[in-house]
């Protein structure tokens, strides 16, 4: 990145277009002052360079990059510092002012672009809408420069493809479609708020090449908000770490990478490079649990979701699914567990057929299998305390006195490594990765033979992912219970899972121990997705393209073969 | 979508037909007894037999049930037992002046409404917001017939701008008719703006917490633009099956109104013909009331299911 090192433009665009000096953010109510939420925070944003803000949430990077544009969300304030753009105090002027500058000046790409684009209007009424609305383009420009911009980003069909509507478009296309509107205007800054964060890996390479081919052709200057240091490693120039609101380092993107001064930035680093070492265990002599046998399935109406896929859980076992959205790896799991009924094929548990249906299966049947899943928030009930969450089960099953419920809910709080005295607090009042904890507390009370977990990290911050795939591991060790590992992270299915199953379009592309599958030969579909994953290098996305240029497997291609 | 607009037609037609059965069985089991009610007090016993002869009230009810549906359905609604009347032309004049009062307060209210929910959502929690909440909450808790004595009371009497009594006969003007019936339509505006005025606020404010108007915020767009452009689209879903409520009860409802007022609608001649016994203008009434319910309602349905872009614009 270095063309886009400030030192090397000329001096003219290397003006600093965004100064924020001791920016401070915080929550004030009613009821009185909450807490801080962005700590004393300054940075320079240079024209055409970008800065990286990382870190987990609740460190503040949102909380900038809306502020930057003199934004806060609800009850939140800009309470000290100043946020200069070009020579105008954000701070200084009138709400209409400030609105003049969104948009045109500085313009926002929002993580979940299917959740903010508006259902109501076509996509190209919604990214020209900006520019004509502050009369910097006519409808007609805006117009010709919005499919200028949709062939820029490679967008299918970019003369058409405007007068759809959000539903019509897939999440990468949508997200593609978002940075075309923030550029329609030709702002000095972009705020990307982790855009790329809901795509699957092989999307996510599209759109990070898209997004970089455009900055550096429009010369844009940008912060670039993530949790993912490989994906920032690819786009920014320099790398602001942050956490609960403070800044902890703030150096040029090499540096942040192979060098960290501080000792968070490190645990971030060391994190994301490690676990490459396979989990090696010998299961081969443990009678299988789960056996899934050439099963099918659909929803009522629709085509065929999983197509001949079978399976083998031992005791003991770990199998990861992993697939992108759409192929299948949760509706595997609704059909062991006899949510959606299978059309074909068999389930056999500990050797005897599971009926189709969840509704004709025994009460022991039910206990064997339990679910954990991937948004603790919704999974648990927030009005019920701990003791009800797990206890629910325990007296279930097994049919026991209230004090025995209360000494099994406590004792299978002190393995989840959480306080005994937790017991009669509600699920609310804890934070995800408690939650999670409790979520696993009470898929444990069945004392189940398999546990089914749907993406279990995925929603958690980092550091406290790793930390539930390690207490799993340890539970595993200690029960013998057998894990069916739903995710798209193949990070975590190289440090958790014995076995992997490949899934694509409904069909298992390939399976078997993860030390095989995961190395060479592969077969096409796991060699693109492993290829996909961001690496902590900042040549890493030049190189995959390169790669790809030269006639390797593209999703595309793949997905288009029969 | 087609399909979907096909099911609700056909649900509509199947709760017409229960209600029919329902107006059937409530005009069955009225108190009192049909043939001495015409009668009266030259009822003997050989007359009376004779007359429930006459009026086929010996065969069974479900034969007479079906020999009336199948009137109806060719437009023959029977005739009025006290008069001997057409039930049909004595009914329409009256609901063509039911019809006219309804639109006559709809045209008002429903602008009125949407444009004040609007307004208060733009200005959320500010002073016009709160007026606002606070004038439609008094309205809407008062009943109607209270607010008709007070409109009379300070309009008609004090003031003297309106009439008080809304007499309006079939060789009224139009613009007489506007004015006779100004009290009675104010009346019913003042009842039905509130809801629908709080349903508008509540289901724009309630989309205003999407994503997707952050985005428009963040485009830089004025908060009418964003209420008016973003919010209301797709908001619209539930202020629609609101706005067809209030209007089924502009019609349906109008009884009390058009008693206090003395207004010669549907629901004044109702409640006459219940007091007499006449049960073919009753099943009428009830029908015309059940009918105008049910299409209302489904037209609600089927104006939400295009005003969503998911079910106009397959995949």
């Amino acid at each position: 990145m270095s063309q886009q090192s400030p030192n090397v433009s000329g001096p003219k665009d290397n003006s600093v277009i965004l100064d924020i000096r001791g920016m401070r953010v915080a929550v004030r109510t009613d009821a009185g002052d909450g807490p801080v939420l962005v700590d004393d925070v300054s940075l320079q944003l240079r024209r055409g360079e970008v800065i990286g803000l990382i870190g987990e949430s609740g460190a503040g990077k949102s909380t900038i990059g809306l502020a930057s544009m003199g934004y806060t969300r609800r009850d939140c304030y800009i309470v000290g510092g100043n946020i200069v753009f070009g020579d105008t105090d954000i701070r200084a002027i009138s709400l209409d002012e400030r609105r003049e500058l969104r948009g045109p000046k500085i313009a926002y790409i929002a993580q979940s672009a299917a959740a903010s684009f508006n259902p109501a209007h076509t996509l190209m009424d919604q990214v020209c809408e900006a520019s004509v609305r502050h009369g910097v383009l006519s409808r007609a420009e805006a117009r010709a420069e919005a499919i200028s911009l949709f062939k820029q980003l490679d967008l299918p069909s970019p003369e058409t493809i405007g007068s759809r509507y959000p539903h019509q478009v897939s999440g990468g296309q949508l997200q593609r479609v978002m940075a075309a509107m923030a550029m329609v205007a030709k702002p000095d800054i972009l705020i990307f708020d982790e855009p790329t964060t809901a795509l699957d890996v092989t999307t996510q390479v599209e759109c990070l090449a898209a997004f970089r081919k455009l900055i550096r052709g429009h010369g844009t200057a940008a912060l670039y908000i993530t949790h993912d240091l490989a994906v920032v490693a690819q786009i920014a120039d320099r790398i602001m770490v942050l956490r609960r609101g403070k800044m902890v380092e703030f150096g040029d993107s090499r540096q942040i990478l192979q060098q960290p001064k501080e000792e968070y930035t490190r645990r971030l680093v060391t994190e994301r490079v490690a676990g490459h070492n396979f989990v090696d265990v010998n299961v081969a002599d443990q009678a299988p649990i789960l056996a899934i046998d050439h099963v099918s399935a659909n929803y009522p109406g629709k085509p065929k979701v999983i197509d001949d896929v079978s399976l083998e859980v031992r005791k003991g076992d770990t199998v990861a699914v992993v697939g992108e959205s759409g192929s299948g790896k949760s509706t595997l799991a609704r059909v062991v567990t006899g949510l959606l009924p299978r059309i074909a094929g068999d389930v056999r548990f500990n050797g005897a057929s599971l009926p189709a249906r969840l509704k004709d299966r025994t009460k022991d049947q039910l206990r064997r299998v339990q679910m954990i899943y991937q948004m603790p928030d919704v999974a648990l009930n927030p009005q019920h305390t701990l003791l009800e969450t797990i206890g629910r089960p325990v007296a279930f099953y097994f049919n026991r006195s209230r004090e025995e419920v209360r000494a099994r809910a406590a004792e299978l709080l002190r393995q989840m490594d959480l306080p005994e005295s937790f017991i009669t607090r509600k699920t609310s009042e804890l934070s995800g990765g408690q939650k999670q904890r409790v979520s696993i507390a009470r898929a444990l009370a069945a004392e189940p033979d398999l546990i089914i977990c749907d993406e279990v990290t995925s929603a958690l911050d980092q550091l406290v992912g790793e930390e539930i795939l390690r207490l799993l591991k340890k539970l595993q060790e200690d029960l013998g219970v057998a894990y069916l590992f739903i995710t798209h992270d193949l990070g975590t299915v190289k440090r958790i899972a014995n076995k992997v199953a490949v899934m694509l379009k409904g069909k298992v592309v390939a399976g078997g121990d993860t030390a095989t599958v995961f190395a060479p030969p592969y077969h096409p579909y796991t060699e693109l997705l492993l290829s996909s994953v961001p690496e902590m290098r900042p040549d890493w996305l030049d190189e995959v393209l390169a790669a790809r240029a030269t006639g390797a497997a593209t999703t595309s291609a793949l997905l288009r073969a029969p | 979508m087609l399909n979907l607009v096909l099911q609700r037609l056909g649900l509509g037609v199947l709760t017409l037909f229960a209600a029919s059965i329902l107006i059937f069985i409530g005009t069955e089991i009225l108190p009192g007894d049909l043939a001495s009610a015409i009668l009266q007090n030259s009822a003997t016993p050989e007359s009376l037999a004779k007359l429930r002869l006459d009026l086929g009230l010996d065969r069974p009810a479900i034969l007479r049930f079906f020999d009336w549906l199948f009137g109806v359905l060719h437009g023959d609604f029977g005739h009025s037992l006290a008069n001997g009347r057409d039930v049909l032309t004595e009914i329409a004049p009256r609901f063509a002046n039911t019809m006219f009062l309804a639109a006559y307060a709809a045209i008002v209210a429903v602008p009125l409404a949407i444009g004040l929910g609007l307004l208060a959502a733009i200005r959320q929690g500010g002073v016009f917001d709160r007026l606002v909440n606070v004038f439609t909450l008094m309205t809407i808790s008062v009943p109607e017939y209270f607010l008709a004595y007070l409109l009379i009371k300070y309009v008609a009497v004090d003031l003297g701008w309106f009439p008080s009594l809304a007499n309006v006969t079939p060789e009224t003007s139009f613009i007489d008719r506007l004015y006779y019936a100004f009290l009675p339509m104010v009346t019913l505006v003042l009842v039905i703006v509130a809801h629908m005025m709080r349903m508008t606020r509540a289901s724009v404010l309630s989309v205003m917490a999407s994503p997707y108007i952050e985005m428009a915020i963040l485009k830089g767009l004025r908060k009418s633009r964003i209420v008016v452009r973003h919010a209301l689209p797709n908001a619209l879903a539930p202020i629609i099956s609101v706005v067809a409520l209030n209007l089924a009860y502009l019609i349906v409802g109008v009884v009390i109104v058009e008693t206090v007022f003395v207004y010669p609608g549907l629901g004044q001649l109702m409640v006459d013909e219940v007091s007499k016994h006449d049960v073919p203008v009753v099943q009428a009434c009830g029908l015309i009331f059940a009918a105008t319910f049910i299409l209302l309602n489904m037209t609600a349905d089927i104006l939400a299911i295009l005003s969503n872009p998911r079910l106009r614009q397959p995949r």
